[in-house]
């Protein structure tokens, strides 16, 4: 199925999770969460939310910053 | 360490200089100016995961056991702070936020109805609140009766280096504060940020002035010097100003010469 990841089309298989995918796309569960259709995602549910066709996630991660 | 210690929201900080990680050229910058620093806490900004991105910088502030504090810079409007504060919180495992929400590029000031507006909304999700705000002791008053854990004003805006434009500010941010002042914007170099503390400041928040300086190794070291220097030179109270000179030297008892 297809979701919009970070403003660009991208491919998974269905049944993915939250927590799968921000594993995939960072290597570690720390330092990063996730929005999807607009909605922050609790860290208490990534591995159990199923991402579906269509949806657009946005995965945010620290950076430096002031 | 002494008994005079920085406490936030109940929280023991071991410094007073407090780190913004922005602006470095790499991380090991960051890791050589988190240890020469001797700072508790510095602050990360939160973005889209980039998949050319290696090497991440909490592993690097873990490696120091430093306290992360993320903020919400970048934004303007005070649904998109709240929005990150709340991405941050699940990332990071952390109720504390520093609350940032600028009205333009240019000046990167904040925007006082918007900052207020998220700061009411953090507090009341049970966010650890310390805004980034201007150096107006009215719109610090409201920030700490929303709830605020500390508040910390501006010396001049973000990246100048302008010192403290408005010290009378400061000091009446101070005087009537019930929580922590930190100062937060602006400094330049290390007297900027003795002179924060010599009026009052329980702590400084710098970025810039380090992670851009030529050698900022050199310079975090200056300024954990110049923040304990001026606290102490708080806390040991200055003479007053006078107009006239006042001898040090005994006036009486001088030799008929």
């Amino acid at each position: 199925m297809r979701i919009e990841l970070n403003g660009q089309a991208r491919e998974i298989s269905s049944g993915t999770t939250v927590g799968a995918l921000l594993l995939a796309e960072t290597g570690s569960a720390r330092g990063s969460a996730a929005v999807v259709d607009g909605e922050v995602v609790p860290r208490s549910t990534w591995d159990s939310h199923e991402l579906r066709d269509g949806q657009v996630v946005e995965l945010i991660t620290a950076v430096q910053g002031g | 360490m002494d008994d005079d210690t920085l406490v936030i929201a109940g929280v023991e900080l071991g410094s007073r200089l407090i780190l913004g990680t922005g602006g470095a050229p790499s991380l090991q910058v960051i890791d050589e100016t988190l240890r020469a620093s001797g700072t508790a806490m510095c602050t990360v900004a939160m973005r889209r995961v980039d998949a050319a991105t290696s090497g991440t910088i909490l592993d690097v502030i873990d490696s120091h056991g430093v306290r992360v504090l993320p903020n919400t810079a970048g934004c303007r409007t005070a649904r998109e702070a709240v929005r990150t504060a709340q991405l941050a919180r699940e990332a990071l495992e952390t109720d504390w936020v520093k609350l940032e929400v600028v009205a333009d590029e240019r000046t990167l000031l904040p925007d006082p109805i918007e900052l207020l507006d998220a700061a009411e909304s953090l507090v009341a999700q049970g966010f650890r609140v310390l805004p980034y705000t201007n150096d107006d002791p009215v719109l610090a008053r409201r920030l700490q009766q929303a709830g605020c854990v500390a508040v910390m004003p501006l010396g001049s805006p973000i990246g100048t280096g302008l010192g403290i434009g408005n010290p009378h500010n400061i000091e009446l941010i101070v005087s009537e504060a019930a929580v922590p002042v930190i100062l937060d914007a602006g400094i330049g170099t290390a007297s900027d940020a003795a002179l924060a503390m010599e009026l009052g400041c329980d702590g400084v928040l710098l970025a810039s002035a380090v992670t851009r300086a030529q050698d900022p190794l050199a310079m975090a070291e200056a300024m954990a010097l110049a923040v304990r220097a001026g606290r102490l030179a708080y806390r040991a109270g200055r003479i007053p100003k006078r107009f006239h000179a006042q001898a040090s030297s005994p006036t009486e008892g001088m030799a008929l010469l």
